[in-house]
């Protein structure tokens, strides 16, 4: 998958997660949490969808690292 | 026999929509089965019965605007069939005959005809609807028999409707009036909760680091669709502690302080386009850590899926706010009646600690209580938050 692949994966997950955010809301650089309203629940439920799609988990200790679309795509680029 | 009444699903409450009814005449219905959907100024809510019948009558019609104890269908109790002992392997059919013989006779199609509008009625999810109100779009152009219409199609009849200016001012007005709707039952419930209840507030810092990094080591252990989130350890340990405080949990009613056994905690929940929720995790007392975290996760999806259940507006025995995911330190609740007491959790953050003669930085979340005064006072209160910070410094106990 490529990053642009792995960044429309992620947004694709925060839509179904959390239906009532337009599209149009979502910034790549934007914390994800903060901007779009989404608590810790929805976040893990975001990670939990996106780990059964593209295979990678991200453990607790690196949360910070997938703050926004644009980090989360670097990561898990790395990690594929 | 008995009338089955418009719940109140909220000291705020007076009056809700019949959307759905979910059972016909004739059927048979168990005590905490859904029996209907209907819409508040709070979403959709599934109404449960809590008693074992037949449902002799629908009273109301669905879609129409009902208040709250308002009677909603007749309720032909069980209790009726020892006296027909020869029937007792026919149990449906003779009941509903006998017990209202001329009703069934004067009202045959009716059945059929809910049967038929059930199929008619427009299923739309409860996003889908709220966007809809929000957007201006005209329900009515969408065909029943499509399917449920989801969001996506709102937002794409809207944007064919979009050229149409007036179409633009009604958006901004439903938009205006579904809010205010929500702002005005909560702000009904607060008012009379300043107005009414002497309310006293406390507050302590409480050590998290050694709950994070047991959750931390528990959760290293675990796939990521079985971790726990920190706000699970909260509840469990203020539900631990309310067992060992329970004068906490409960209501003022009648001019007397009733506690409850069961521990029922209402979370409240934000709803992403304005608005909060406090539905009840039922029975959040008999539950290990790994029931509370999956019976969380399934409230929360339920509440902004607009699919909570009566039992889980009224049961509330406790509210507990948690604002940690905003950043904000303190929350400072105001007691919905006729609970007796409201739980604030706000951010874990680094902050300066002192332990001995030394000072370190520690995870640190500030809980505050705010009690009711006619029930308790600031010793029950300062007693609770001792026990909160008992538990979270030892995370074992709340498995």
């Amino acid at each position: 998958m490529t990053k642009e692949e792995l960044k429309r994966a992620i947004i694709e997950q925060i839509l179904e997660i959390a239906p009532d955010v337009d599209e149009s809301e979502i910034d790549p650089d934007a914390n994800i949490q903060r901007s779009l309203e989404i608590d810790s629940f929805d976040f893990l439920k975001i990670l939990t969808s996106l780990n059964e799609k593209v295979g990678i988990e991200v453990p607790e200790a690196d949360y910070a690292k997938v703050d926004t679309v644009k980090h989360m795509a670097e990561y898990f680029s790395k990690h594929l | 026999m008995s009338e089955f009444l418009m719940p109140s699903l909220g000291a705020d409450m007076e009056s809700a929509i019949l959307m759905e009814w979910l059972v016909k005449e004739g059927d048979r219905v168990t005590n905490g089965q859904v029996i209907a959907e209907v819409e508040t100024s709070k979403g959709v809510i599934e109404i449960e019965i809590f008693e074992d019948g037949i449902v002799e009558k629908l009273l109301v019609k669905e879609e129409s605007e009902c208040k709250v104890g308002e009677p909603l269908a007749i309720i032909a109790s069980d209790e009726k069939k020892p006296l027909h002992v020869e029937e007792k392997h026919e149990s449906k059919q003779p009941v509903v005959q006998e017990t209202k013989e001329e009703q069934i006779v004067s009202e045959p199609p009716k059945p059929t005809a809910l049967h038929v509008e059930q199929e008619a009625r427009l299923k739309i999810s409860p996003a889908a609807r709220k966007r809809a109100g929000e957007m201006g779009v005209d329900l009515s152009k969408f065909d029943p028999k499509e399917g449920v219409v989801q969001l996506s199609k709102i937002e794409a009849a809207s944007t064919t409707e979009q050229e149409e200016p007036t179409k633009i001012e009604s958006k901004s007005d439903a938009h205006i009036e579904k809010n205010s709707g929500m702002r005005q039952a909560i702000a009904a419930a607060m008012s009379r909760s300043n107005a009414e209840i002497p309310h006293y507030y406390l507050s302590t810092s409480i050590n998290m680091t050694p709950a994070l990094k047991y959750l931390e080591e528990l959760n290293k252990k675990r796939s990521i669709k079985d971790r726990i989130l920190p706000v699970a350890i909260l509840i469990r340990a203020v539900v631990l502690s309310l067992k060992e405080v329970p004068e906490l949990n409960g209501f003022w009613q009648d001019n007397s302080h009733q506690i409850s056994k069961e521990i029922h905690p209402g979370i409240a929940i934000a709803l992403r386009k304005g608005g909060l929720i406090t539905p009840a995790l039922l029975n959040a007392d008999i539950m290990t850590i790994d029931d509370t975290m999956n019976s969380l996760s399934d409230l929360i999806t339920r509440t902004r899926g607009g699919k909570l259940r009566s039992s889980e507006m009224i049961a509330q025995t406790i509210t507990i706010t948690n604002l940690g995911d905003l950043g904000v330190e303190s929350v400072y609740g105001v007691i919905y009646p006729p609970q007796l007491a409201i739980v604030g959790l706000g951010a874990i953050i680094d902050s300066p600690w002192a332990e001995g003669d030394s000072l370190c930085v520690r995870k640190v979340m500030r809980a505050t209580l705010a009690g009711d005064h006619r029930a308790t006072d600031g010793r029950t209160g300062g007693l609770f938050l001792d026990k909160l910070n008992s538990y979270l410094q030892n995370p074992k106990e709340l498995l």
